[in-house]
């Protein structure tokens, strides 16, 4: 009778699990497995394991050029929306940590491209940089077509993601701001340091706990960028934005190469994990000043 | 130094003070005049994507494409949008990205809640295990399993369908972390108390639990809406037809028409923005709070 009882309140326990351990189940492990499953064979046209190819799919990767092509264009795109995301949440936050009239309003706006879906924001772009018609040319009196040049494209793509980035960096920036003591301010006033010496000397490392979060943060953001590459260049021109989910997701879905796609899916399944475990390690370990 | 003052007679004394808090305010005042402006400029410059669009969808077409500076509409009209109701389907794609978010938000709300009481209020073999498990999902990217997703969606025959746009995000790992992050302020006596009076868990969760994370609901409803309404890769590939595309695959649709629906494009735009801003302004003090109470702290 108490072992019946028993039995019931632990299955009780599982019962309030099942619906999130289902979804999990079959839309997250599961096809993980998969993906890893697929990424050792090759497929036919409907995604269908066909032939056991071992490791032949990574073999394949690691001498493609197009692979390391998409590798350096996803590592230099990550490098600008990291700092080009993290400079205007930053200079945002610098704004905003002084109480003046007006202040919420500045810090909603900052806030603001949070709430922005990298789809839309691609679209209001693509007209901004239009060659002839765009703004961006309209103001700097320029004559050049940004996304169909090889030189100019990957840096577009990458500052609309720093721009998409710049909201929530902001608010982890104001509440790192939020955590320096005051006072340590008034003291460097007294000993005569100037506005760029508080701001090295004191705010950069004061920010300290949160940057490192922020920075891996960005990082794994900019791995998974894909709207904004879809909408403005499409990969291009040629192959100087195919970030790595969109070399994904045209393998799969135009080349129908479902065994290379998988392969690349266990690649960036690699890098994010590790990422997020320094994420993990970061923010329990919190770096004290 | 220290002299000089001792030699000024108290009047003076009392006048120089006042000099200098005088000075001292107008040093502030030109700062926070100063502060403003720098404000002024840097919000501009950062909401000007925002405005543009704002200003382009209520610009005639041909007004748009000219080569001469065009910030703002000469002739502000409506047509834009007007056409936009006409030619594309947008009050549908509006309804499915309001069906698709408002699900998936009171879905999520309720698998994360139920899902974090059990973790800790509960007793059972493998908490631990399930736990970590659990964690580790937060690893995984969706653009990393996409490809398997859909092809498992399409053996299901759900393509173009509704479930398939929600199924799949009907619970996150984050949500579980967060509302278990807020339960574990609880006392477990709580709990206790409630089961001797004969409560019985589920009530507990919805009469006592869930009306007392009221912020964290607040914060993860907000978060996960705009996550929802703002997807593309996941709908892009899964809907079909224009009955069951979302706002933001059916207005990136026009994309690569002719040049003449540019102006309603962005018109399309603006309208698909607008829910998720209001939703991140009306609910942005509270996703702020919920964002830093447990996850990050800084």
């Amino acid at each position: 009778m108490k072992m019946m009882k028993k039995l019931q309140k632990m299955f009780g326990a599982y019962c309030y699990l099942l619906p999130s351990l289902l979804v999990f189940a079959v839309f997250l492990f599961y096809p993980f497995l998969k993906t890893i499953y697929l990424s050792l064979y090759k497929t036919n046209r409907m995604g269908q394991a066909k032939l056991f190819y071992g490791l032949g799919n990574y073999r394949d990767l690691l001498t493609s050029e197009a692979f390391y092509n998409s590798m350096a264009v996803t590592l230099i795109f990550v490098v600008i929306v990291v700092a080009g995301g993290m400079l205007l949440g930053l200079a945002a936050a610098l704004l905003c940590n002084r109480a003046f009239p007006g202040i919420r309003f500045f810090s909603t706006a900052y806030a603001l491209p949070m709430a922005i879906a990298s789809s839309s924001a691609a679209l209001i772009f693509k007209i901004m940089l239009h060659p002839s018609i765009g703004i961006v040319n309209k103001l700097l009196g320029t004559d050049i077509n940004w996304i169909n040049d090889e030189r100019f494209a990957l840096v577009c793509v990458a500052l609309l993601t720093a721009w998409l980035n710049s909201g929530i960096n902001f608010l982890y920036f104001s509440a790192g701001l939020s955590n320096i003591d005051e006072s340590i301010y008034e003291r460097a006033s007294v000993d005569g340091a100037t506005a760029v010496q508080k701001f090295f000397r004191l705010t950069l490392p004061g920010l300290s706990p949160i940057l490192f979060y922020t920075i891996v943060v960005n990082i794994i953001q900019a791995f998974q960028a894909f709207g904004q590459v879809k909408i403005l260049t499409e990969g291009g021109p040629g192959e100087a934005t195919n970030l790595i989910v969109y070399s994904i997701y045209r393998d799969a879905f135009f080349n129908y190469r479902f065994g290379s796609a998988a392969a690349q899916s266990v690649v960036l399944f690699f890098v994010i994990m590790l990422l997020t475990l320094l994420m993990f390690r970061v923010e329990k370990k919190g770096v004290k000043y | 130094m220290k002299e000089d003052i001792m030699t000024l007679q108290p009047g003076e004394i009392e006048h120089l003070q006042r000099e200098a808090a005088a000075r001292a305010a107008r040093r502030r005042r030109t700062q926070k005049a100063l502060l403003i402006g720098l404000n002024l400029i840097f919000a501009f410059f950062l909401l000007l994507p925002l405005l543009y669009a704002l200003s382009v969808a209520f610009m005639p077409s041909s007004e748009l494409f000219t080569t001469e500076l065009n910030l703002l509409p000469k002739h502000p009209t409506l047509d834009n949008f007007r056409m936009a109701f006409q030619n594309i389907p947008i009050l549908r794609f509006i309804l499915n990205s309001f069906l698709m978010a408002g699900i998936i938000t009171i879905g999520q709300i309720i698998t994360c809640s139920i899902a974090a009481f059990s973790f800790s209020f509960l007793d059972f073999k493998g908490k631990q295990l399930i736990f970590m498990l659990v964690l580790a999902t937060m690893m995984v990217p969706g653009e990393a399993t996409i490809l398997s997703n859909y092809l498992t969606v399409s053996a299901l025959g759900w393509l173009d369908t509704y479930q398939v746009l929600i199924v799949p995000y009907l619970t996150s790992a984050m949500g579980i972390f967060l509302f278990r992050q807020f339960y574990s302020s609880f006392p477990i006596a709580l709990y206790e108390s409630a089961k001797i009076d004969g409560c019985s868990n589920f009530r507990f969760i919805f009469t006592i639990l869930i009306p007392l994370t009221k912020s964290a609901i607040g914060a993860m409803a907000v978060y996960t809406f705009i996550n929802a309404w703002n997807m593309y890769m996941w709908p892009l590939l899964v809907t079909g037809s224009n009955e069951m595309r979302t706002v933001q695959i059916g207005i990136s649709m026009l994309n690569s028409v002719d040049s003449q629906s540019v102006t309603m494009m962005i018109a399309g735009v603006v309208m698909i923005i607008i829910p998720s801003i209001s939703i991140f302004i009306f609910g942005q003090k509270q996703l702020i709070r919920g964002m830093f109470s447990g996850a990050v702290k800084g």
